[in-house]
Order: C-alpha cells, then sequence, then structure tokens
C-alpha cells in the first residue's frame, strides 16, 4: 500500500512574525520557513509504518513555489521515498488543495494519506477531512496512535476530554495530532544523500481542478493586547469577582 | 438567510458550546435552526430548542448516528444542506471534523475558528496561533463556518423552539466507533481544561506544588500547569509547562500562582478568558495580563482560596 | 564525507570564502556548515557597510540582493549628557571615520544571498549542523570538522533517535565562525597562534529594529554616540541607522574590559534609548528585532597568526574588525577572498594539510590591513584615558595618519584581557537601573523572544561550567555574579538557596553572543555549540 504525505512548507515554528503596519498580511520576509510541524508528525508515521511492513511506499507531496522543494529535501531525509512537488505561486486554499491531493491520490493509487491536522501558519484544519470527502474515504482526525489491521486500521483520536478509539476501513484518511510520534533526528548523511534525489515536479495548473480563492483576506490585524485588570484586597474578593463578574466559577 | 447549527452534546447532555455557537449564528441571520444528531439524543433536543432565538431544532435520531462519527454527521447535515446558506458548527472534535467535509461535498472553502461576525459573509478568525487575526469574506453562495466558543457568550435559556424530527439516510459505513476513554483521568487534559491553575517558581518544590497548586485545581477540577522554572528545577513534570515551548491553553479561567509573567509564558496562556495572578511581588509582570491579582504571600493565600472554593463548591 | 574545501559559517567571511573558491576553480568540492537552523539566523550586525569588497566579490550584488537600496546620505556623531546631545562638527572628522559610499543594509540578508548565489555556483551548504570538533591527522594537522551528536538528551546519553555527528574532511579547514569561534578558540590554543599578538579585545553589541513613524524615517541617516549613560570609565557607544521601510536599528556596544561587575550592558542600552534625543524618534514606534552578539575589538595588533597546519582564520574569526567604525562585514568579505586565492593556488599546485604561509603573510600588506594598520590605537587610547580624552586621542592619531601618513604613538598594547578587566563587587556600589517601561524599554526575557530563539530542551547544557564549586567561591563570592548581568539573554540567574547560592544556566534562552566564554572572570564557562538548528532565529538583523 503507497502512503501519500503533502508537507505544507510554514513560517518556522520559533519564528516571530508580524502583522504588516498597513494590515496586508503578515511580514514573512527573511524568516526561517519549514516543513509544518505536524506534516512532519504524519511523515514520520508514515515511515514507520513502511519499517514496519504495512505500507510500501511513503510519497511527500509539497503544493506552491518552487521554495518548497526544501520541505520535500527534509521529507526525502526524514525517510520519504518519493518527493512531488505540484508548483503553483497563487495562493491556494485548502479546498483547492484537497482537489489537488485527490487527483494524485488516484493517480497514484494511494491507499493512506496521512496528513498534519493543521498548518500552523492558516490554522484553518481542513485539508484532511475535505481530502476523505473528495475521495469518499472514511476519516481519522488527531489521531494520537495508528496501527494497521490488514484491511483496515484502528486509531485513537485525542477529541474533546479525552481519547476515542475508531476504525476505519482502508483506503482512508488521518490526520496526526501532537502526540502521535516525535518525529526522528535527520543527519547530516540522510540530508546529503537526500539532495541527490529527484523531486518530481508538475504544474497545479494542468491538473484539470479550480484553483481559484473563495475567500477575501480583507485585512490582518494584531491581536487585540490584555489590559491589566483590577488588584483585589483579599481572597474572599476574589472569589466574589470570579463568581459575580467573571461567572467563571 | 437560514442558518444551521450543529449542536454539540456527549450523547445525553447539550454542552455550552452550542449556546455558544448560537450566539454566533445569531450575529449572521435570526433563522436559525439548530441539528441535534445522535442516538436517543431526546432529552438533548428539548434543551436545545429551550435556547433563545432558535427557529426550528431538528431531531436526528438513529443508531447509525451514535458516537456521532463525522461521516455520518457530515451526510446527514448535507442532506438538509439545500434550505440553508450558513451551516455552522462549534469549533469542537465534532464540528472540526465533520465541517470540512461538508464544505468540501458542496464545493466551498470552510471559515474556520470564527471569532467575531461583521458580516453574514464577513468574518475574523486568527490564523499563526491569534498572533494575528484576519478579516475574510467569503464569495461561496453558501458558508460553512466553524465558531470558536470561547469568543461568544452563550445565549440565555428562556426559548421555546419546536421540535421537528428528520430522518437519516445512512449509507454503508466505512468507520466503527470501538471505545472512548473520556476524562480518564479525574484531571481534564490541560490543552482542554475549562479552569487552569498553573504554579511558578516561588513554589520552590515539588511538595509545595503539591500541596499548593495541585490541591486548588483538585477543588476547582482543573488542569495543572506549569512555568518553565519548576519544570527546569525538576518539581513539576515536562508535560505540564504552560508557553511558547510548552502548551499553549485557553481556558475559560487562568490562575497564575507564583508566576512572574514572562513573555515567554504568557504566550501560552494569555488567549485565556479570565487571568488571576498571585504574586508577591507586586511589579510582576503577570499582573499586566491578570483580570484579577492578589498580592501577596502564595503561601498563605493559596490554601485560603483552596478553603473558600471548596466550601462554596460543596 | 571529503571535500576540498571545508567551511565552518556562513557568515560574509565563509560564503565570500566559498564563492570565490568556485569562481577561481569551478571543479573544486566546497561545503559550509552553519549551526543556525537556516542561512542568517545567527548572523547580526549593524550593519553600515563599506561595499568595496563585494563589488569586488559579485558586483551584481547591488541589483540583485535588494540590500543595495539605501546609500547613507547624512552621517552625525554625538556625545551625549542625560539630557543633551553634543554634535561633533563634520569638520573634525578623521576621513576614516567617513561613511560615503556605503549602504545602510542587513548583514543577515545579505548573507542569504550570497548563500544562493554560492548554491547556484556548486557550493554545498548544509544549515543546522555545527562544528563541533576539529578532527586531525596522525601529523596533528586539521583535516576536517566533525559536527554535533543530535538527540542527545540532558545527561549526554543517546535518545530514542541520536545521531552520531559526521565527520567533514578536507584538504584544508576554514575557520569562519566569527567572533569568539569555539573551534577557532581550540585551533589558537593548539597552534599557539596568538603568540607574538596582543590580547584579544571584545565588546558586547545589542541590536535592535524599530519600526518608526513615517514622519520620524530618514532613510540613509545614520548616527553614532558616545558618553551618557556609560561612564568615562567604561567605554562603548550607540549606533542608530535609518534603513528601509520606516526601520530604523538601533545598536549599543558595551567593551567588555569594564570593570564594575554590577554593571549591566543590556540595562545601559535599554537605559540609552530613554535619551530625549532617542526616546522622540522610538516612542510612537514597535521594536520588532532584538539580538546581540560580541564584537572583535583587538583590532591590528590582536590578530593571531591565521594559518595553521590544515586550516586558516578569516573574517571575525581572525579579528579584522575596524573599531573606531564599527565594521567588520567588509574585511569579513576580504578576508574570504584573500584565502580563496591563497587555497586556490595551493590546491591547484595539489597541496593539502599543510600550513597556508602565504595568506598569513598577505593580509598586512593588503586592503584589509590598509584599513586595521591607521586606526589601531584607538581602542588603547580609549582604554586607557577613558572614552572624552581617549576619543579625543584617538581621532588626533587618525589625523596623523591622515595628515603625515603615519602614527606619532607606534602601537599602542592593549591593558590586559577582559576578563581580568573585573573589580570585585566590594569596591562597587549595585546599580539601580530604572524598571523597563514595556514600551521604549524592556526586561530580557521580552527581548529575546523576538529573536525567536529555541534549543531542544532535552539536550546536554552547551554552557560548560568547569568547576560549579569555583564558579561560586569566584563569580558569585568575589564579583556578585556579574553572569546574571553581562548575558543578553538571561541565561544565568545566581539563585539564593538555603544550601547555598546556585546557578541556574537557562541554556534554552543563549543567543550565541560569546560574551560569557569571555567575560567570565576565571574564563571558567565554555560556550560549545548546542545541538544544530538551536539557537536564535534572527529575521532580518
Ligand atoms: C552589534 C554589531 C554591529 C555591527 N555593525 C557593523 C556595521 O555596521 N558594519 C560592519 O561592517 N560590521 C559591523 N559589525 C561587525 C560585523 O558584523 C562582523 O564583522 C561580521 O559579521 C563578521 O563576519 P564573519 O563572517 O567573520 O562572522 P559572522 O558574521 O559572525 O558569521 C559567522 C557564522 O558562523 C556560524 N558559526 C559559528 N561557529 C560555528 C560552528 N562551530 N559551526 C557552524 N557554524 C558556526 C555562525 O552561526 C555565523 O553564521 C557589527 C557587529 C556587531 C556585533
Ligand atoms: S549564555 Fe553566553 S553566549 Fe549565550 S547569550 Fe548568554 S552570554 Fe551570550
Amino acid at each position: 500500500m503507497k502512503a501519500l504525505v503533502p508537507i505544507k512548507r510554514v513560517a518556522d515554528f520559533n519564528a516571530r512574525i508580524r502583522v504588516r503596519p498597513d494590515g496586508t498580511g503578515v511580514d514573512l520576509a527573511n524568516i526561517k520557513m519549514s516543513a509544518n510541524p505536524f506534516d512532519e508528525i504524519a511523515l514520520e508515521q508514515a515511515v514507520r509504518l513502511r519499517e514496519a511492513g504495512g505500507v510500501s511506499e511513503v510519497i511527500a507531496v509539497s503544493i506552491g513555489s518552487a521554495q518548497c522543494r526544501d520541505v520535500l529535501r527534509s521529507a526525502l531525509a526524514l525517510g520519504a521515498d518519493r518527493a512531488i512537488l505540484i508548483r503553483s505561486d497563487l495562493t491556494l486554499e485548502a479546498l483547492a488543495i484537497a482537489k489537488l491531493l485527490a487527483t494524485l491520490v488516484r493517480a497514484e493509487g494511494i491507499g493512506l494519506a496521512i496528513l498534519g491536522k493543521q498548518a500552523i501558519d492558516d490554522d484553518a484544519g481542513q485539508t484532511g477531512q475535505m481530502l476523505a470527502a473528495l475521495l469518499g474515504w472514511p476519516q481519522a482526525t488527531f489521531a494520537s496512535s495508528v496501527e494497521l489491521q490488514g484491511a483496515s486500521a484502528k486509531v485513537t483520536r485525542e477529541v474533546d476530554g479525552g481519547l476515542q478509539t475508531i476504525e476505519v476501513n482502508l483506503p482512508a484518511v488521518i490526520t496526526a495530532d501532537l502526540r502521535l510520534n516525535t518525529p526522528r533526528f535527520v543527519g547530516l548523511p540522510a540530508i546529503m544523500k537526500a539532495k541527490q534525489k529527484p523531486i518530481e515536479e508538475r504544474d497545479a495548473e494542468s491538473c484539470g481542478v479550480s484553483l481559484g480563492a473563495r475567500l477575501c483576506v480583507l485585512r490582518t490585524e494584531e491581536p487585540p493586547t490584555r489590559k491589566a485588570g483590577v488588584m483585589v484586597k483579599t481572597v474572599a474578593d476574589l472569589v466574589d469577582k470570579l463568581r459575580l463578574e467573571a461567572g467563571v466559577l | 438567510m437560514a442558518i444551521l447549527l450543529l449542536a454539540e452534546h456527549d450523547g445525553s447532555v447539550l454542552l455550552d458550546q452550542t449556546a455558544r455557537a448560537l450566539a454566533a449564528a445569531l450575529e449572521i441571520g435570526s433563522d436559525v435552526d439548530i441539528l441535534v444528531a445522535g442516538k436517543d439524543i431526546g432529552a438533548v433536543a428539548e434543551t436545545a430548542a429551550g435556547l433563545a432565538g432558535v427557529r426550528t431544532v431538528l431531531k436526528a435520531d438513529a443508531d447509525d448516528l451514535d458516537h456521532q462519527l463525522p461521516e455520518a454527521i457530515a451526510a446527514l447535515v448535507l442532506q438538509l444542506a439545500e434550505g440553508y446558506d450558513t451551516i455552522a458548527a462549534p469549533a469542537t472534535s465534532l464540528g472540526k471534523s465533520a465541517m470540512p467535509r461538508v464544505a468540501a461535498l458542496l464545493d466551498v472553502m470552510q471559515i474556520s475558528d470564527v471569532i467575531a461576525v461583521l458580516a453574514p459573509d464577513t468574518f475574523k478568525r486568527p490564523i499563526y496561533a491569534g498572533n494575528a487575526i484576519q478579516i475574510v469574506q467569503s464569495s461561496d453562495a453558501r458558508r460553512v463556518l466553524t465558531v470558536r466558543t470561547s469568543a461568544f457568550a452563550p445565549v440565555a435559556a428562556t426559548g421555546a423552539a419546536a421540535i421537528e424530527t428528520v430522518a437519516f439516510a445512512p449509507a454503508e459505513a466505512r468507520s466503527r466507533f470501538i471505545e472512548e476513554q473520556r476524562g480518564k483521568s479525574a484531571r481534564p487534559e490541560l490543552g482542554a481544561a475549562r479552569i487552569v491553575v498553573s504554579g511558578g517558581r516561588a513554589l520552590g518544590s515539588a511538595e509545595n506544588f503539591q500541596t499548593r497548586v495541585v490541591a486548588l485545581a483538585d477543588v476547582l477540577g482543573a488542569a495543572v500547569g506549569a512555568s518553565r522554572a519548576p519544570v527546569d528545577e525538576g518539581y513539576a513534570p515536562n508535560d505540564w509547562q504552560v508557553g511558547q515551548t510548552g502548551k499553549i491553553v485557553a481556558p475559560e479561567l487562568y490562575i497564575a500562582v507564583g508566576i512572574s509573567g514572562a513573555i515567554q509564558h504568557v504566550a501560552g496562556m494569555k488567549d485565556a478568558k479570565t487571568i488571576v495572578a498571585i504574586n508577591s511581588d507586586a511589579n510582576a509582570p503577570i499582573f499586566q495580563y491578570a483580570d484579577y491579582g492578589l498580592v501577596g504571600d502564595l503561601f498563605e493565600l493559596v490554601p485560603q482560596l483552596t478553603a473558600a472554593l471548596a466550601q462554596t463548591r460543596s | 564525507m571529503n571535500y576540498d574545501v571545508v567551511i565552518v559559517g556562513a557568515g560574509p567571511a565563509g560564503l565570500a570564502a566559498a564563492i570565490r573558491l568556485k569562481q577561481q576553480t569551478p571543479s573544486l568540492s566546497v561545503v559550509v556548515i552553519e549551526k543556525a537552523g537556516a542561512i542568517g539566523g545567527h548572523v547580526i550586525s549593524g550593519a553600515v557597510m563599506d561595499p568595496a569588497a563585494l563589488d569586488e566579490l559579485v558586483p551584481e550584488w547591488r541589483s540583485a540582493s535588494g540590500e543595495a537600496e539605501i546609500p547613507v546620505t547624512d552621517d552625525r556623531f554625538f556625545y551625549l549628557s542625560a539630557k543633551k546631545a553634543w554634535p561633533l562638527p563634520a569638520l573634525f572628522m578623521p576621513r576614516l571615520m567617513s561613511n560615503h559610499g556605503n549602504f545602510v543594509v542587513s548583514l543577515a540578508n545579505i548573507c542569504r544571498w550570497l548563500a544562493a548565489h554560492a548554491e547556484a555556483l556548486g557550493v554545498e551548504i548544509y544549515p543546522g549542523f555545527a562544528a563541533a570538533e576539529l578532527v586531525f591527522d596522525a601529523e596533528g594537522a586539521v583535516i576536517g570538522v566533525a559536527t554535533g551528536d543530535v538527540g542527545l538528551d540532558r545527561e549526554g546519553r543517546p535518545g530514542e533517535s541520536h545521531q552520531p555527528g559526521m565527520e567533514l574532511v578536507g584538504c584544508y579547514t576554514v575557520l569562519a565562525e566569527g567572533v569568539r569561534g569555539n573551534l577557532s578558540k581550540q585551533a589558537i590554543a593548539r597552534f599557539a597562534l596568538a603568540e607574538g599578538a596582543e590580547t584579544p579585545k571584545y565588546g558586547i553589541g545589542f541590536k535592535e529594529v524599530w519600526q518608526v513613524e513615517p514622519a520620524q524615517h530618514r532613510p540613509g541617516h545614520i548616527q553614532h554616540s558616545f558618553g551618557w549613560p556609560l561612564p568615562d570609565s567604561t567605554g562603548g557607544g550607540s549606533f542608530l541607522y535609518h534603513g528601509k521601510d520606516n526601520q530604523v536599528t538601533v545598536g549599543f556596544v558595551v567593551h567588555l574590559d569594564y570593570r564594575n561587575p554590577y554593571l549591566s550592558p543590556f540595562e545601559e542600552f535599554q537605559r540609552f534609548k530613554s535619551h530625549p534625543a532617542i526616546r522622540r524618534l522610538l516612542i510612537n514606534g514597535t521594536r520588532i528585532a532584538y539580538g546581540a552578539r560580541a564584537i572583535s575589538e583587538g583590532g591590528f595588533q590582536s590578530v593571531p597568526k591565521l594559518a595553521f597546519p590544515g586550516g586558516v582564520l578569516v573574517g571575525d574569526a581572525a579579528g579584522f574588525v575596524n573599531v573606531p567604525r564599527i565594521k567588520g562585514s567588509h574585511n569579513a568579505v576580504r578576508s574570504g577572498m584573500l584565502v580563496a586565492d591563497h587555497l586556490a593556488a595551493a590546491l591547484g599546485a595539489g597541496r593539502a594539510a599543510d600550513t597556508l604561509l602565504s595568506y598569513d603573510a598577505a593580509w598586512r600588506q593588503s586592503a584589509i590591513g590598509a584599513d586595521l594598520y591607521p586606526v589601531r590605537n584607538v581602542k588603547p587610547l580609549w582604554s586607557r584615558f577613558g572614552t572624552l580624552a581617549g576619543i579625543a586621542l584617538g581621532g588626533l592619531d587618525m589625523w596623523a595618519h591622515q595628515l603625515f601618513g603615519r602614527s606619532l604613538l607606534g602601537t599602542l598594547r592593549h591593558a590586559s584581557a577582559d576578563h581580568e578587566a573585573l573589580e570585585p563587587a566590594a569596591r562597587h556600589r549595585p546599580i539601580a537601573y530604572p524598571a523597563p517601561d514595556g514600551n521604549l524599554t524592556f526586561d530580557r526575557l521580552s527581548s529575546i523572544f523576538l529573536s525567536g530563539v529555541n534549543h531542544r530542551e532535552d539536550q546536554p547544557v552547551h554552557l560548560v561550567v568547569a568547576d560549579a564549586e569555583r564558579q561560586r567561591r569566584n563569580e558569585h563570592d568575589v564579583f556578585g555574579g556579574p553572569s546574571s548581568r553581562y548575558c543578553p539573554a538571561g541565561v544565568y540567574e545566581w539563585i539564593e538557596q538555603p544550601a547555598g547560592p546556585h546557578l541556574q544556566i537557562n541554556a534554552q534562552n543563549c543567543i550565541h553572543c560569546k560574551t560569557c566564554d569571555i567575560k567570565d572572570p576565571e574564563q571558567n564557562i565554555t560556550w560549545t555549540p548546542p545541538e544544530g538548528g538551536g539557537g536564535p532565529n534572527y529575521a532580518n538583523m
């Protein structure tokens, strides 16, 4: 069974992003870009499944500009067998990404797609579910453990206030949550080797799906800053305020 | 301008996220129907009908909806979608799992985690973990959205809507529920808890952490957090750390005990709805973020607070 | 892996060397490793850059890098008192201080552009990997470097997916680590390269980038100051450069030969911004970046021998900074080019792992020597006579060079090493610095937040205290714990415990400035490279 893992190139988790003073978006100039951390967890899981024998080939795909080759190289270094770049210089929304991925799933005969549960830039958290819907596949979102069992997968999900275990028939879409695994360290030898591997490229425009944006970002703002509240004198005052004013008790 | 809102419930009780998401829905338009889907959910539907401003409650009670698996829920919503131009759900595990399926099959781009409604097609939503806010306008004929419920106050329970039963025509199920471990430990998970009590360096030792912070958390049924210092010094476990490199939490109530309020910690909790700070240093930065500040010795104040809360709770 | 040349550090020096090698001999295999997670992530500089060297290396940088947009148009120099700023008439300024023809740039961005250019020429560049050790052959010559292990836990035990380091072997190794490189320090010690040179001297340089109101912004305007808030006995000063997009760089340098252990360079910098002349500019602005880095100040007479068996030092690792101008990037590029020419010739002649004496012999006669020699007495005069008199005398000495072509003083020596300069705390009184206002002035932790600093938590502490007991007896008991003040990132905290004072090291906050390695009074603290990719994530520094 072939597994597909999409990798999004995003502002690094440690980078400090800043809203442009004119409100036209977020200033990403010269900041470090990396693979979306949840996508790395997804990839690690796919590689582990291949190592355990349930998956035959792991294909990493990134959709975006030529710079996405960087994250694909890291994916190859981490253990992906093949890397595909679907080129587009447009800002693509989750729906368009899911459509592109669906064409790839069909073309490559993919049996399992593992995605990050969300990208840490737009925080939309939709692509995996959309892909599953477009393919008519079942899904297991927010996975914290995955076990392949022949024609199905047993997945434990992190749901509000607890864990839920479900079984999904394959082919299926799984989205990775933080606790699914800790991606392995990638050594320099692996990175050097990955440099030699080819990256297959196709053009998003020629995939036969509509890519147009549905949402228009009118403005991007700084989040409101918190203001200091009041000082209370005694514990009794505090309990009163929490109960009567804040209503949180 | 009819709106369909998916109710959040746990199989027996309507959860408060529904009343909050309803507040958002009512800002979009006045014709809001609530869909209650599940198995044996009559009582849940009743509660939903009691929420102020609801037009109709749609009750879908079927074996195949038990455990609310997103494939089934999405199929049900799609069945009903025709009559609505906005379909919304609270941004809970269920809403986040089911709604993108609905959106994809309606060929709509979903708007996730709405925190403000500016117009029926224009919303605010956080990006970059809340470090920026986007104002987005949808050009889709229909809107599908999830609502960050902590951003909206729940509507009152003063309504009396009619309840209509809707039939669910299930397709072949390709996913099955096996088991659930809700609230496996008595303590809620840090990332999802409604109340978090966190301790900082001022606690000084594992024992103090236990007898002050954890004890207070116990009476509140709260999750326990920590700033970096106690974790570094080994008297709080790693996975309690709240902050830039730890967990990012947004509970309704965050109580910071003996925490200075370094920005690295604040980055992990500034989206809490109400912040309480207890610290002996009146100049500690944490007071700049706290809604309620209490200056004094935590070793005196926290046991007092614990006792006072134990009393009001019992 | 085997290469012709292994280069450590993707700053201007390392990248210039790599590019020039490929220009000279395209068939050479050249590798660069860089400890930052991305190129430029650890590079921090003012920067007003003298473009001559880059123009020679890659003339297209002017049109292609986007960094040659803001020429210096207006250049001022001030002496500050607490309330006033006294301009120094342009007439008095020796030509050696002129910034005519220079550009206000981001050196990190230039490095990003140079790295892309180098890769296009076939240079292999690997960010995210620190060179942790020198590798020697049987004769003791350097034959390359080894990267550090990744995936060790706090105690140094290999974790689940531990990856051992890797050796990169080269005919020659170029140490382009910038100021106080850990391998450079080892090479200097092992091969006694500092013999005959003056002791190296350093400063700590802070930099913040501010987004200012458009009305306050004057692209191309630069100014420097000395005086307040530093006492006359403490060397240092400020720089302020108006760049692109309504951004202004505000920086401050404190010479690390300061004597008062209670002095906090960070807080002096914060206080500096509250001077009426600076406050006016910043008060309605927003701080968008913060960083700090040691800067080399020994100048001409402190440059060690640059070649040793199998390797060379370039850039700030060699100490090529023009101190009165606080400029080193042009010399970093020049030294990279110079060494590349000598390396290409040696490799062409089939040599390897020997001592590149021709490079060591050439720099004094090169443009680098010509830049550093005339200003060599400024720093010793400054240290000896205090700021006011020192600057006046230094200015006179530069004038003497301009008018008579030589100094009246010969070459002055540096008094002592920076770590020896501290006086016991008992001789000083704590300094009461104003509390930060969160608007114009800040605390350390909110500052390093902007640097994007991070290190994986579960790894060995990379700031190595050789002897904890001695650290307590000396640094704490005698000197009153200066590490908690000189560290610009709040890494060191002396915590008073019932069992006695305890040095808490918040290694994950370290922004790799190297000050602790320089200033610790007993040289008991060693900065070692953490797991690759750790450290600050500077964007436009
Ligand atoms: C605050 C400040 C202001 C300055 N202002 C100016 C100015 O206005 N104009 C000017 O011309 N100069 C200025 N300078 C000086 C200038 O920045 C330096 O001269 C220049 O950066 C030196 O270049 P370099 O390549 O030698 O070293 P660096 O720029 O320091 O680069 C060294 C690189 O090597 C990497 N490295 C180090 N050790 C290792 C290792 N073991 N393994 C892997 N990688 C490693 C580092 O991460 C870094 O990327 C300023 C310096 C400071 C601190
Ligand atoms: S620990 Fe040392 S190198 Fe790191 S920031 Fe502090 S002084 Fe600089």
